[in-house]
């Protein structure tokens, strides 16, 4: 046996660690609800922690190309599965664990009580992202799809009401669609190139046949439409809305990091497969994409300023938010890419910090309250907030009304916040791009500009409504309580959104090389091809 | 023998369209059931039709050309069992549904007349 270094087999442990640490955790008894907690709790610093060491292996040169490979059972990579981590697998990791681990923090206090193996879904959930985000091989990624869907599902039912029930049926029944598409357009590509690895696909795809070529864009085709209802564009998203606005807060702020994986999906194997390198089909489907994505951000944009409830509002600048990826990656020349991923990450902290904002705020106002109380009669929890156990923390209403002013400032993108940068920058790259064959700033463009500041309008009258009726109109005589344990995760995100403000030129430096490096599509095929399998030493004949 | 498999696969899938646009749950999940037979036919059919071809090779050096292609097999075996536990759970979500609200119509109420 000769072993791998091991900094290789950090690549596989974001799957493993949370499958293992989740499965342990079914037979503890709900009584034990500490040790679950604390287990949970410790599995997610360490993910925290090996996504930011993958992170840094990465960038910091320690593989070649920036591109770490991990064969998993040891297959040679078109035959096996290859696990690959890149600067952007590695930067969805920290994301993911570290909203992630403020959801969970969040939780404890009594959202993770309200129903049965919430640890064991939301370490699975983990999973199956880190999965999505690690694998090289379309059924692969499949196979994590699911994973998380079927944890998301027993999340977004977690507190079981008539509500949850409501939304959770349109969400099971659209997704296992969207399955069955996923399927369809992976066997019609297997069909048309016989293979299923991203890379090996990628190198196959300028040499295809007329006739198969014609196959796979139908298969890609169908497979985008399997990724772009998670994405939510229009009108595949019809179901988010309602869906976000049902989940209890803290699965509706990881539900914002599942539908980045949709649009994850769509920049991984369309940089990849479609980029420049793909001959006659280069270029296949960006403008449906960009043009899929305006039409995303225009139904967001009107749907914001037509709901009422915080969480359908803060569902709606999800739809948005992908609008605006997906119109970007349709784009995606030059520094455009780099911008969006920074608009990427910001987005989400923001997104998630609201989510989870969302739910102290509504103690403010009394008649998200009843809804509550009936689920936790439902499972007997005696739970008062009157005499909560833990440190309460002063100034409550303060701390809310800072925390709903910053998301407000980043999701909406106004300054001095990371919203203002990221759409500042996104603008700029917009008009500066002089990519070759595209002559100056298309009217496509033009439209494009005016859809994110429109959205942006549309994301800041919303928010101000929600915020005067929450803080002002709402007649509060006493200030809602609040818990350390609750105030932290929401102050944590908001914090990092500040920290990338502040560091927003390192950030951008580490996220065009992220772009430039998705744009090497020959890297890719060079690394995860040309990654040999473990040489075993054969056992010698006495010692057996 | 292609076109026999092509009609059963698209007749199945069409039954199961049909059915999922209905507004009944029983409906909807016959039809998803539908749907993904005919799925999981149609990936076995990608990786072309093949009569009296074993997909295991040998060891020996062969012709590729006599052998049955196993990965879309492999792959309709995993789609199978995925396929299989996501629609037991929601045939169980199925259940808390009909028992809370005492509908069996998919927006969980009966519609006003």
């Amino acid at each position: 046996m000769s072993a791998l270094p091991w900094q290789e087999h950090l690549i596989v442990l974001p799957v493993l660690l949370p499958l293992v640490a989740g499965a342990a955790l079914i037979p503890v008894n709900q009584k034990h609800h500490n040790i679950k907690l604390g287990l949970a709790a410790a599995v997610n610093v360490l993910l925290l922690i090996l996504a930011v060491t993958l992170m840094a292996l990465v960038d910091g040169g320690h593989w070649p190309k920036a591109i770490g490979v991990y064969l998993a059972a040891n297959w040679a990579a078109p035959f096996g599965i290859a696990l690959m981590v890149d600067r952007l697998a590695a930067l969805m990791l920290v994301l993911t664990a570290t909203i992630a681990l403020a959801v969970l923090v969040f939780s404890a206090r009594r959202w993770d009580r309200v129903g049965v193996h919430f640890h064991s879904l939301f370490l699975f959930l983990l999973m199956g992202l880190n999965g999505a985000f690690l694998t090289n091989d379309l059924f692969n990624l499949f196979v994590f799809f699911e994973v998380m869907l079927a944890a998301s599902y027993g999340l977004l039912l977690h507190g079981y009401n008539l509500n949850r029930i409501r939304a959770g049926m349109q969400y099971i029944a659209v997704n296992l669609i969207a399955s069955l598409l996923f399927l369809i357009g992976v066997a019609l590509i297997y069909a048309a190139s016989g293979t299923l690895n991203i890379p090996d696909l990628a190198k196959r795809v300028s040499m295809l046949r007329p006739e198969d070529a014609y196959l796979l864009q139908i298969g890609a085709s169908v497979l985008a439409l399997a990724f772009l209802t998670k994405a939510a564009m229009w009108p595949l998203g019809f179901w988010l809305p309602g869906t976000y606005s049902s989940a209890c807060p803290p699965v509706a702020a990881m539900l914002v990091v599942m539908t980045k994986v949709g649009v994850y999906a769509v920049l991984r194997v369309w940089l990849a497969v479609f980029g420049d390198a793909a001959g006659p089909l280069a270029g296949f489907g960006f403008a449906a994409l960009t043009a899929g994505g305006m039409a995303t951000i225009v139904f967001g944009a009107i749907g914001l300023l037509s709901s009422q409830e915080g969480a359908r509002m803060a569902g709606y600048g999800a739809v948005v938010s992908s609008g605006t990826l997906l119109a970007v990656i349709g784009l995606s020349g030059g520094s455009v890419l780099a911008a969006g991923l920074y608009y990427l990450v910001s987005a989400t902290l923001a997104m998630s910090a609201f989510m989870l904002l969302l739910e102290l705020t509504e103690r403010i106002r009394p008649p998200g309250a009843s809804l509550l109380a009936v689920t936790m009669e439902a499972f007997a929890i005696d739970d008062k907030p009157e005499d909560p156990v833990g440190v309460v923390i002063p100034g409550a209403l303060a701390f809310l009304g800072l925390s709903f002013v910053t998301c407000a400032l980043v999701i909406s993108g106004m300054p001095p916040l990371s919203g203002f940068i990221a759409k500042f920058s996104l603008i700029h790259a917009l008009l500066e791009t002089p990519a070759p064959g595209r002559p100056g700033v298309t009217p496509t463009v033009w439209v494009l500009i005016a859809l994110l500041i429109i959205a942006g309008l549309a994301s800041i009258i919303a928010l101000m409504r929600l915020g005067v009726r929450t803080f002002w109109a709402s007649g509060a005589s006493t200030p809602p309580s609040l818990l350390a344990s609750e105030a932290a995760p929401v102050t944590a995100l908001v914090v990092l959104c500040a920290v990338l403000t502040v560091l927003a030129g390192n950030v951008f430096e580490y996220m065009e090389r992220t772009a430039d490096g998705l744009k090497r599509v020959d890297d890719y095929g060079e690394r995860v091809l040309g990654h040999s399998p473990v040489v075993r030493v054969p056992i010698p004949e006495g010692a057996r | 023998m292609e076109i026999v498999f092509a009609i059963a696969v698209g007749v199945t899938f069409g039954s199961g369209i049909w059915l999922i646009l209905r507004p009944r749950t029983f409906q909807l999940i016959t039809g998803l059931l539908l749907m993904s037979y005919a799925v999981n036919l149609f990936i076995f059919g990608m990786g072309r039709l093949w009569v009296d071809r074993p997909p295991i090779t040998p060891q020996t050096p062969v012709d590729p050309s006599q052998f049955a292609d196993p990965l879309p097999q492999g792959l309709v075996l995993t789609a199978i069992v995925i396929g299989f536990a996501t629609t037991a759970l929601y045939l169980v979500m199925m259940i808390g549904a009909r028992g809370l609200t005492g509908s069996d119509h998919v927006d969980g109420e009966e519609p006003r007349e």
